[in-house]
């Protein structure tokens, strides 16, 4: 029998068909909206006289420009109030399950896609969002779409696709302490580069990849994009069936044992094939930061700022650009660097576990002075969790503000900006000139290093505090 | 129809050397909050294009007149990072038609050739030839060939073929999108989804 990838397995069996020296049409599952790249996409499907083709298959939820603060109230910003207007009007008339803000369920979409049980292994999903590929911690062929492939999946649920290469990134061997999922992807993406996964989709292996939660796969799944993939995958274990159990739309009774029975063939086939290989050592994996302004200018917090000569495919001038940008000299010490802001959020960040670490670390401390920390929980479901197990008690007498559900300063669509020239530790997933902010400097981290950032003031590596404990991260 | 055939595009080049280029950089998020496709050429670049007070940057090459032209010739890895066709509409939106890299990221290739925006990979050593070319002479000219998948500098005549799925060339070439092609295939999906 042919060996085949996890990938391949589930490309195969969406293809509804492939055109001659051309792309595959790919069916959808699953098709996450959200207020930004959908409302052009149904505008254009009216104009063109079509209607949404499976409604039951798209999910809604307001997310990228929604305010973190009085959700109960309308949308001050009129041009975010009308695209969340848009989003409600569209779905009460293509009757579209909608997580309206201030809903038990409301979130980032790929929060609340995990949560609701809606992403599960096997499936194909999209949206019009590069952290699409997140849902590939479930072993789900999950990637970020435009708009006119929004438009698409509404009118025929498929979308055409030239079947990527693939990659399989191996991580062996154990996490050292204070080391998490996202040292693991900074570790990743600073070796590879961020346009080394182009033209390929990853899957991730290994022992250090099978040892993590569905919360800590999430995020290196996330950051796959961060490399140019299109999305990464992780095959399902008993810790994918263990968090789908009992979700809202988890199959249940029967359906529950023969969902798992299928699960379980989605692996890919001892000696499958792959374009690319890599393989790393948990082991050398430490907490990462970025220092530039991509997410592949990544190093660890111990070491200094590369001089010209170490430099991953970027020509000198784009890296001083970076570097002027950020306001650091090559060869300096990234550590001690003065910061402004943390904040703790986003899809890559933003679940229960990392709000869990950020509370452990910081519990019976302050913040320093000169730190504003923003801690904004992925959805409702963790924003009641983090409220129920006192974690906001903690973080809020270490001088933490809570906010509301949403993309929040990650993408600074909404109010919560980083003003020009601050910086800023983020455990979000892009440090792009400007990302979190016009003038905006983003240095990106782990939860346990945002942690340790708000406690110093400084950059420092988590390790060097005393905590209590480093488990569940 | 989504937009205008393209066959044969002859113009004078805008030069952005800048590498890993990102969509934040081509359209900021802030600008993301229309609910129609209209208007996103004024913001094609913003933050590089004009300061904090809306003034103009002097330096930033697309307010320099040395330069116009209906292709944008960037850095490698352009437009990586956030799926946004946003950035694409703000190009097509300024008037570039072709964009040539020695590399792009996979979301934005596939957004530009969506919305009618040809991008052309060029060998690295073309693309410096091409950088070279227009600092000594903001004048030069390509020359983009689809049907015959080539990309020619006039100036020196030297010139490669390019890349190109024989099925988003028809595309381009006939102003078709993929929706005209899935709906004819509606019957077939139908029956597909109700076999999972």
């Amino acid at each position: 029998m042919e060996k085949k990838t996890l990938f391949d397995k589930i490309w195969e069996a969406h293809v509804v068909k492939s055109v001659e020296k051309g792309p595959d049409v790919l069916f959808i599952d699953k098709h996450f909206i959200h207020e930004v790249t959908s409302p052009v996409a149904f505008l254009n499907l009216e104009k063109r006289g079509n209607t949404v083709l499976f409604p039951n298959r798209t999910i809604a939820t307001p997310d990228h420009n929604v305010p973190t603060e009085g959700q109960d109230k309308t949308i001050k910003d009129k041009l975010s109030r009308m695209q969340v207007e848009r989003l409600r009007e569209n779905c009460k008339k293509y009757d579209i399950e909608l997580h309206d803000l201030g809903t038990e369920h409301h979130g980032i979409v790929h929060v609340i896609g995990p949560e609701l049980g809606v992403t599960q292994p096997g499936m194909t999903i999209v949206c019009g969002d590069s952290h699409t590929s997140t849902h590939g911690a479930f072993g789900a062929i999950a990637f970020g779409i435009g708009t006119s492939e929004v438009e698409m999946v509404f009118a025929s649920q498929c979308i055409m696709q030239s079947k990527p290469k693939k990659m399989r990134i191996t991580i062996d061997g154990e996490l050292g302490e204070g080391v998490t999922s996202k040292d693991i992807i900074l570790y990743v993406i600073s070796k590879i580069s961020a346009s080394g996964g182009t033209g390929y989709f990853l899957e991730y292996a290994g022992s250090a990849i099978t040892s993590l939660s569905m919360e800590a796969r999430m995020t290196i799944c996330n950051m796959s994009i961060e490399m140019g993939a299109r999305g990464g995958l992780i095959a399902p274990d008993e810790t994918t069936y263990k968090y789908l159990k009992g979700k809202k739309y988890s199959p249940a009774g029967k359906e529950w044992n023969d969902a798992v029975a299928y699960w379980q063939t989605l692996k890919t086939d001892e000696g499958a094939g792959f374009d690319v290989e890599h393989h790393f050592d948990a082991g050398d994996i430490e907490p990462m930061i970025t220092y530039g302004t991509n997410p592949g200018m990544g190093i660890k917090i111990k070491d200094n700022i590369p001089a010209g000569a170490d430099l991953l495919g970027s020509n000198k001038k784009s890296y001083q650009q970076a570097l002027d940008y950020m306001g650091f000299q090559a060869g300096e010490p990234i550590k001690g660097k003065k910061v402004d802001y943390v904040f703790v959020g986003s899809c890559t960040n933003g679940r229960i576990e990392d709000i869990r670490a950020v509370a452990q670390y910081v519990k019976g401390k302050q913040k320093a002075e000169n730190i504003t920390a923003w801690i904004v929980p992925g959805s409702k479901e963790v924003e009641k969790l983090a409220h129920e197990e006192g974690l906001v008690d903690i973080l809020e007498a270490a001088g933490f503000e809570l906010r509301q559900p949403g993309c929040s300063a990650c993408l600074a669509m909404n109010d919560d900006k980083i003003p020009a020239g601050k910086y800023a530790v983020s455990t979000s997933n892009r440090n792009f000139e400007g990302r979190q902010g016009p003038g905006a400097r983003t240095l990106l981290a782990s939860p346990l290093t945002v942690a340790a950032v708000a406690i110093t003031g400084v950059i420092t590596d988590p390790r060097e505090l005393p905590v209590v404990d480093y488990a569940g991260v | 129809m989504a937009y205008d055939k393209f066959n044969v595009l002859t113009s004078r080049v805008v030069p952005l050397p800048a590498e890993n280029v990102d969509t934040d950089q081509i359209i900021p998020a802030r600008f993301l909050k229309a609910t129609e496709r209209e208007g996103f050429g004024d913001n094609l670049f913003r933050d590089w294009r004009y300061d904090s007070q809306g003034q103009p940057k002097k330096d930033f090459i697309l307010n320099d007149p040395t330069y116009e032209g209906r292709i944008l010739v960037a850095g490698k890895n352009f437009g990586s990072g956030s799926s946004r066709e946003h950035a694409a509409w703000a190009i097509y939106d300024y008037g570039f038609r072709c964009v040539v890299s020695s590399f792009f990221a996979d979301i934005f290739k596939n957004n530009a050739l969506n919305v009618g925006i040809l991008p052309v990979t060029v060998t690295p050593e073309f693309l410096e030839e091409i950088f070279e070319s227009v600092e000594k002479d903001p004048a030069t000219t390509l020359k983009v060939d689809l049907e015959m998948q080539t990309i020619t500098l006039q100036e020196t005549e030297r010139s490669e073929s390019f890349d190109i799925n024989p099925y988003k060339k028809d595309n381009m070439q006939n102003g078709f999108d993929d929706i005209d092609y899935l709906l004819h295939l509606k019957e077939k999906i139908v029956k597909f989804e109700k076999s999972r």
